[in-house]
């Protein structure tokens, strides 16, 4: 089964147009898809199962059970996957089509070009040779997921930064 | 000086990208008394899952709405309750990835004389997001996970610092 997420705030047409479209190309792949609230004059996928959103324990689920992923270039999906060690197939949202902000996403997804697990496809043309990509049994993607925490350099600075703070000044409710 | 209680730390992002990064942090929290606040009240299951540590009361969870920065009544109602969740947890320390919610409960917090953590999403890579920007004068330690972000040409302590990254 194939998981499409595009994360949890914007919908992300291009995506889910290109997905759907993928769909009937390949009817055999089983593809389930959290693509956010399409709104009256957004896309609505037709050919595989969707909603807008799904809580967190649900998508885990999902997650887990898939084969690949297919997102936008969102640091959640990706640090999820790789988490996961799930191959994940990104594509950026463009700020210039209106899909986010800012062009951060693209940012993200040249900066992924060359993981063994992330597969990128900077528009939509790219997308269906990235998901068959993806699908495909890779020796060296196995392995290359990530461990549970940060970098322990970042971690150790946060940390010091913590248990350096001053103690609050007397508070009525935790003194006597 | 020996602390007579563990440091009380709230950790805010709002939900996806910024909290799953929030949470790959949390060994710098060990041994606080910690409380986590997002903006999808989903999570809480996850939080209540965390193990506890002996000696140190279980995780607390908030949620506050979601808002974008052009929903100016939602940024206003988001404010008020990263307010309260401050009022109500009065920490010693406020961290956060961001994104508005985290600008907010950073200057509250510096309002108080809390300490201030601010780090700045790995989303960010061709520039400082713009939460990131805005809360420099308030985070005692402001981080930025790409090198090539920091300012060599700033003096000393004016720009964002690199401790290293999520991943």
């Amino acid at each position: 089964m194939i998981f499409l997420t595009v994360g949890t705030q914007l919908p992300f047409d291009r995506l889910a147009q290109a997905v759907d479209e993928w769909c009937v190309l390949w009817p055999e792949h089983e593809v389930i898809g959290q693509i956010g609230e399409p709104g009256r004059h957004g896309y609505h996928p037709t050919h595989f199962e969707w909603w807008p959103f799904i809580d967190p324990s649900e998508f885990m689920r999902r997650f887990d059970g898939a084969t690949a992923i297919v997102a936008h270039a969102g640091m959640g999906s990706i640090i999820t996957a790789l988490l996961h060690a799930k191959p994940i197939v990104i594509m950026p949202r463009r700020g210039n089509l209106g899909e986010h902000r800012n062009d951060h996403q693209y940012a993200t997804a040249k900066a992924f070009a060359n993981h063994a697990l992330v597969h990128v496809a900077m528009a939509e043309d790219q997308l269906p040779s990235r998901i068959e990509m993806a699908l495909m049994p890779s020796p060296t993607a196995a392995g290359s997921g990530l461990g549970r925490f940060a970098e322990s350099s970042l971690i150790d600075a946060i940390r010091m930064s913590i248990i350096t703070a001053p103690e609050r000044g007397s508070s009525k409710s935790s003194r006597p | 000086m020996s602390r007579q209680r563990p440091v009380r730390v709230l950790a805010l992002a709002s939900s996806g990208g910024h909290w799953i990064q929030l949470r790959r942090l949390s060994p710098a929290w060990l041994g606080c008394d910690i409380a986590y606040a997002t903006s999808n009240a989903g999570y809480r299951a996850e939080v209540e899952n965390d193990q506890v540590e002996p000696g140190l009361p279980a995780p607390r969870f908030y949620s506050f709405p979601d808002a974008s920065r052009w929903q100016k009544g939602r940024l206003v109602l988001q404010l008020l309750s990263v307010l309260r969740i401050l009022i109500l947890e009065r920490p010693d320390v406020v961290i956060s990835t961001g994104a508005s919610a985290g600008y907010f409960a950073l200057r509250i917090a510096k309002l108080f004389g809390r300490r201030t953590i601010w780090l700045d999403s790995i989303a960010n890579s061709a520039e400082l997001s713009l939460s990131g920007q805005r809360v420099a004068p308030y985070a005692d330690l402001w981080l930025t996970q790409w090198e090539h972000l920091l300012c060599p040409l700033r003096p000393e302590g004016m720009g964002p610092s690199f401790r290293g990254k999520v991943l």
